[in-house]
């Protein structure tokens, strides 16, 4: 099934095409060529063979010789496992709001970069896609976001941009010693020796973990992320949240850590004590913020910071035995995974609170329970779906994480767990102040529930419960490419 | 390979969960249905764990495990697993049966709520999460039903929630207890790492066996104390026991089912679990990890007691005295006496179930009134209510003979006596043992003695509330034929050894101690109380005192005042730096860039610009000057030439 | 007297400044033409004593240079008076004061 990789990228441009030459239905022709990037993601998955390590589907053209730039496309587990979230994320932030066609286009071109960002193997092809999703993304602030927006989508633009080029001009400094932007060769290279002569590798280092570090983000360079988050309209809220916020975690996972081993060991403990900020301080934050999409940007901070955890104590330089390894690992991939099904799903109910009382103040409810007890009782599913209840799917992630992380730096996690408890205190004052109490006379005449919307929640709430139950399908996605990136990293 | 049982053992807790998720589909008007299905599912669990009940009996130290993988990640498996042995069955019989008790009671108590479905699916999804907490073969299972335990636990608790105080209560439980759970997921994941599963048991190689204690080395003290966090949290023991009476919020059969007789027995229950972790490496008896559960059993069940003794409200004292009775437990498995803390975890779950569902029917009777203060005179009222609330009364306060609790303390004391470390616990759960009496007496004396304080007509609840008062009184009479020390047979049956009569046993000084000792608290509490009226006599004695220990000794304000506030204070300094310290980083960098940007227009307008300018117009007036000379003028130029030729001329000649 | 070289430099010379004082200082355009004729003439007379008073008489070069350039002073003069009709038909004038339009 060759050129598989490619429709998966075209389709949804080809959608974007055709959905800015339409009067009406924008919102219904975009979710049909999202069907078609579905059913291309499953045909993906299903010609797939989890037991086979490396590349699969690969697609390799000569571009620009000259510049060492091939097409290369591929697959391994984590490249489809973000693949299925994307296809996930997308049509159901699609369904969030009803908008016009431009924002559907520029959501599909966002979209397109995505899948691409996932599937490149080629340094330029990758950084090609990386900052093709920006610029939909930053138009989407722009244009649809709320208050403050062009200073959140500058903000946004700005930072993330100033981190791309550090990372190309890094990229082309590594490409010039070594000749070749291909990742595999990359690692390999990364594995025997310094990728540059003498200090050079740590400006490059620098550069790139400025980039990724601002992309996923890493504390303290996470400032853009809440007036982003908080200004976007709902469904850029959950791209961002769900799918571009995983952009970052993927390049550490495939740039940062195989080619420079020995730059993440020297500064391990350092970058653990960021992890470990990135993970207590963001839910403390949240904690007393009166937004909601503040808060809930806040808390996507801190389970981001749970995948860098697990990547950084993979890499730390301790005993790291095999078997802990993969399982920091495997957690990685289950959060990324999760955290993008979870953390979208916030920020929708979120934004059906927006729509039904205009604002989004902590305090502008009140007692919803009563009046609309199937909102709550979804949302409280999602919430502690989002805390890590066991059963639900934000455990399993965490909990592997964290049997990986303490193996291999027992003192960092200890402290990290506080903050599973700070999560649960923001979501525990989170329910308390909208769900319980007398009914508000503002929030009185909000509606339960519609049908559309239900039907839109239930599918993804049932996802929830099936990863949290039964997550072997999934698990069988990335085990050997698990098994296979511990032995790198090793 | 393991008996059908044991590989089917899941469908206890599974049959409650089940029945749940179907009662949560119904519509608010189905009452009777949910009512129907959530009672059919706790009786179906109660059977299959008769079921499971009989092969344990039959075989002394009977104990089958069912593993399985859950999932593979990378190269390995994580495996969890069931477990029938007798601590288990002889808990899911336990609760089974206290739960159907209290499915039926709440038909009858929660018979006007507008959400009877919903707290009857909650209810069920509790009791399923229990089961499995009980049969879990895996550390991760167990905590994992032990988080559903919790998250049952906090919907109920808020389940009234309207109120704004219930919705507090449930935050608190679960923060509270989460704040535990911390400390048991470090404890797990340690284990994890150092045994390399969380399985119990698996033919020898389980964390509790041989090989995995073998693995874990000299760090099992660490662990043992981290899991024990968790129970500390669950189990509402010093310093964290401040949710569990907070947690009174909920209705009633709530605190009956979860918050006396099961879900706070979970954390005494998970000690005597992983009981080999705690007591690898004693000696004598005694190890690190264990003192420090005695300790802080010691010091919970004390000042539990004593708080109880200076509040009003019928649940609350009911609250605090389960926390002492659980601190009391947790001494009696710290001395070593594991079979005796469990068997007073049963009998517990029995006689304290009864005396919350005696106390809601009372609650019930009176519309709602939960003051002491307010009631008074019920016994002619209320007979049923009385007589069985009695029994509870008489088992709590440790009554020996008819009375279960009455052995299973008596049989705590004994083994406190015997603890080589110290005998100060020993007589501190003298004490203790005094106090419960006393402050029985008072709530009983309050409740249903004296003079009828309450304007509302009080009226016996209806049968469905009546009939489980009934059985669990009789089960709490009955349990005790078989924890007497001449016939103990539930002793024997935990420990795994067979039972055998011995009439003399019966006859020993601990007993009499204990009866000296109850008769003296019920004595002391019948002179104290036999007038009280609006104010406590202990109030009009110490009011000091009095005062402290009706403020719950002040440790809700100290936590209030210290942990809350720092916290706050920290999360607002965080917010503080995150928006004008890291964001006025952010803000500083693109200032400086900016400021570049000005610098940069600044010397193009001013250095580089300018310059070109002045060049060209000193090259224009240069001109202007140079053409000034330019007369048009023929004859000038033709001068000029003369001039020029002379000059040269000169030039010549001066050369030459 | 004698006829020296000297004496036919001083008359050579004294014709030559007179020519030029006439072409500097006259106002009408013809008499500065007839200066500068004036001039020419003091030069072809110092090639012709050059000639006379020099090493190699056999050969008449002095004469024929200063006939030559009688000839090309006649067809300068014949430009020249050409010149300033042309200037005069233009401005109605030949006083050169009067023009100026190479003044820069």
């Amino acid at each position: 099934m060759a050129g598989l990789i490619t429709t998966l990228i075209v389709t949804p441009l080809v959608g974007a095409l055709l959905v800015s030459a339409t009067r009406n239905y924008a919102r219904a022709l975009a979710l049909v060529f999202n069907l078609i990037t579905a059913t291309c993601a499953f045909i993906i998955w299903r010609h797939f063979d989890p037991s086979l390590p490396g590349l699969q589907l690969v697609e390799r053209h000569s571009w620009m010789p000259a510049i060492g730039a091939e097409y290369l496309l591929g697959v391994d587990g984590l490249s489809l496992l973000l693949v299925v979230l994307i296809s996930i994320v997308f049509p159901f932030a699609l369904l969030a709001q009803r908008m016009d066609r431009g924002f559907c286009a520029l959501m599909l071109i966002t979209q397109a970069a995505l899948y691409g960002t996932f599937t490149a193997q080629n340094f330029i092809l990758w950084f090609l896609f990386y900052e093709m999703s920006l610029i939909p993304a930053f138009l989407l602030i722009k244009i649809w976001g709320g208050e403050k927006r062009d200073r959140a989508a500058t903000k946004f633009f700005l930072y993330t941009f100033l981190g791309s080029v550090a990372m190309l001009l890094s990229f082309l400094g590594i490409y010039f010693v070594n000749g070749t932007f291909d990742f595999a060769s990359l690692a390999e290279l990364g594995k025997t020796r310094n990728v540059l002569p003498g200090n050079l590798t740590w400006v490059a280092f620098a550069g790139i973990f400025l980039g990724l570090a601002v992309k996923v983000p890493l504390f303290p360079f996470h400032t853009w992320l809440p007036d982003a988050y908080e200004t976007a309209p709902t469904g850029v809220s959950m791209v961002l949240t769900g799918a571009l916020s995983k952009m970052g975690v993927y390049g550490f996972i495939r740039l940062l850590l195989p080619i420079f081993p020995n730059e993440i060991a020297t500064l391990g403990p350092w970058l653990l004590t960021l992890t470990v900020c990135s993970i207590v301080i963001p839910p403390l934050v949240a904690w007393v913020q009166a937004d909601l999409k503040r808060m809930v940007a806040y808390l996507s901070i801190n389970h981001l910071g749970y995948c860098m955890l697990g990547l950084f104590a993979a890499t730390a330089p301790a005993v790291r035995p095999l078997e802990e390894m993969q399982a920091a690992l495997s957690g990685v991939f289950m959060q990324i995974f999760n955290h993008g099904i979870t953390a979208a799903t916030l920020f929708y109910f979120v934004g059906l609170l927006e729509q039904r009382r205009g604002s989004r103040g902590i305090d502008d409810f009140g007692g919803l329970m009563q009046r609309t007890p199937l909102l709550c009782g979804w949302m409280g599913v999602v919430m502690f779906s989002s805390l890590g209840l066991p059963g639900l799917n934000g455990f399993i992630g965490e909990f592997l994480i964290f049997k990986g992380s303490f193996a291999i730096a027992a003192g960092y996690t200890a402290f990290a767990v506080i903050g599973l408890l700070f999560t649960a205190i923001v979501f525990m004052r989170a329910m308390q102040s909208l769900f319980s109490g007398p009914l508000i006379e503002t929030a009185a005449g909000l509606p339960d529930l519609k049908a559309n919307e239900k039907w839109t929640i239930i599918p993804i709430a049932l996802l929830m419960f099936i990863i949290g139950i039964a997550p072997q399908a999934l698990f069988n996605i990335f085990n050997t490419t698990v098994v296979q990136m511990a032995r790198l990293l090793a | 390979m393991s008996s059908w049982i044991v590989t089917s053992i899941w469908l206890i807790p599974a049959a409650p969960l089940a029945f749940s998720l179907l009662i949560l589909s119904l519509t608010n008007s189905r009452r009777a249905a949910a009512a129907g299905l959530a009672i059919t599912g706790q009786i179906a669990a109660l059977a299959m764990s008769i079921l499971a009940f009989l092969p344990t009996l039959q075989t002394p130290g009977f104990r089958e495990v069912h593993n399985f993988t859950w999932f593979t990640f990378g190269d390995q498996a994580l495996r969890l697993g069931w477990v029938l042995d007798p601590l288990a069955a002889a808990m899911l019989i336990m609760i089974t049966l206290v739960g159907l008790c209290i499915f039926v009671f709440s038909a009858g108590y929660m018979a006007e709520d507008k959400n009877f479905t919903r707290f009857f699916a909650y209810l069920s999804f509790f009791s399923g999460a229990m089961l499995g907490v009980v049969i879990a073969n895996s550390l991760l299972l167990l905590f994992v039903s032990w988080e559903l335990v919790g998250l049952a636990s906090y919907l109920l608790i808020g389940f009234w929630i309207e109120r704004p105080s219930a919705a507090a209560a449930a935050k608190k439980a679960f923060i509270t207890t989460r704040i535990g759970d911390l400390g048991f997921f470090l404890g797990m994941l340690w284990l994890y790492h150092a045994s390399g599963t969380l399985l119990f048991y698996d033919n020898g190689n389980g964390a509790l066996e041989p090989n995995g204690l073998l693995k874990i080395g000299s760090s099992v003290t660490l662990v043992a104390l981290l899991i024990f966090c968790g129970a500390v949290g669950k189990s509402g023991q010093f310093p964290l026991h401040v949710w569990l009476p907070d947690a009174m919020e909920g209705p009633t059969p709530v605190s009956a089912l979860i918050h006396a007789a099961t879900m706070v027995a979970a954390g005494v229950f998970l000690v005597a679990r992983v009981y080999p972790l705690f007591s690898l490496g004693a000696v004598n008896g005694v190890t690190p990890s264990l003192t420090v559960v005695v300790s802080i059993g010691v010091v919970t069940a004390l000042m539990a007691s004593l708080i109880a003794l200076a509040q009003f409200d019928i649940k609350r004292i009911l609250a605090y005295s389960t926390v002492s009775q659980l601190g009391l437990m947790m001494v009696s498995l710290g001395v070593g006496g594991v079979a005796a803390g469990i068997m007073h975890l049963i009998a517990h779950g029995f006689f304290k179930a009864l005396l919350f569902l005696g106390a809601g029917s009372v609650i019930h009777g009176l519309h709602h009134e939960q003051d002491i203060r307010k009631m008074g005179a019920l016994r002619w009222i209320m007979p049923v209510t009385f007589l069985t609330y009695t029994v509870g009364m008489m088992n709590l306060s440790g009554v020996p003979f008819f009375f279960s609790g009455g052995w299973t303390k008596e049989e705590i004391l004994h083994r406190t006596a015997e603890w080589p470390l110290s005998r100060l616990p020993h007589y501190l759960m003298l004490a203790g043992v005094v106090l419960t009496a006393l402050y029985m007496t008072r709530q009983v004396i309050y409740v249903f003695f004296g003079s009828k304080r309450d304007a509302s007509a009080p009226h016996e609840s209806p049968g469905v509330m009546t009939m489980p008062l009934i059985i669990l009184a009789a089960c709490s009479i009955i349990l005790a034929i078989f924890l007497t020390p001449a016939w103990p047979c539930l002793h024997a049956y935990l420990n795994g050894e067979p039972a055998h009569l011995d009439l003399s046993a019966l006859v020993q000084p601990m007993l009499f101690l204990s009866l000296v000792l109850v008769a003296a608290g019920i004595g002391l509490g019948w002179l104290m109380y036999r007038n009280a009226g609006e104010i406590d006599p202990l109030a009009r004695a110490q009011p000091g005192l009095f005062r402290f220990l009706e403020n719950k000794m002040w440790i809700d304000e100290f936590y209030e005042h210290t942990f809350i506030a720092c916290s706050r204070v920290v999360a607002h300094l965080s917010d503080f730096l995150d928006r004008y310290f890291w964001d006025g980083l952010v803000s500083l960098f693109s200032g400086i860039a900016q400021a570049f940007a000005v610098l940069s227009k600044g010397f193009d307008d001013h250095a580089i610009n300018a310059r070109v300018d002045d060049t060209t117009t000193g090259a224009r007036r240069f001109g202007r000057l140079i053409a000034a000379g330019h007369s048009g003028q023929i004859q000038a130029y033709l001068g000029a030439i003369a001039l020029g030729m002379l000059l040269l001329l000169v030039l010549y000649a001066w050369l030459a | 007297m004698n006829a020296t070289l000297q004496l036919f430099l001083i008359i050579s010379s004294a014709l030559f400044s007179i020519g030029l004082l006439a072409t500097l200082s006259r106002r009408h355009a013809i008499f500065i033409l007839i200066g500068i004729e004036l001039m020419l003439a003091a030069a072809n007379l110092n090639f012709i004593v050059f000639w006379r008073f020099g090493s190699q008489q056999q050969q008449p070069t002095g004469v024929m240079v200063a006939i030559f350039s009688i000839a090309i002073a006649a067809a300068e003069a014949a430009v020249g008076l050409a010149l300033v009709i042309a200037i005069y038909r233009h401005y109605r004038t030949t006083n050169v004061d009067k023009f100026d339009s190479l003044k820069g």
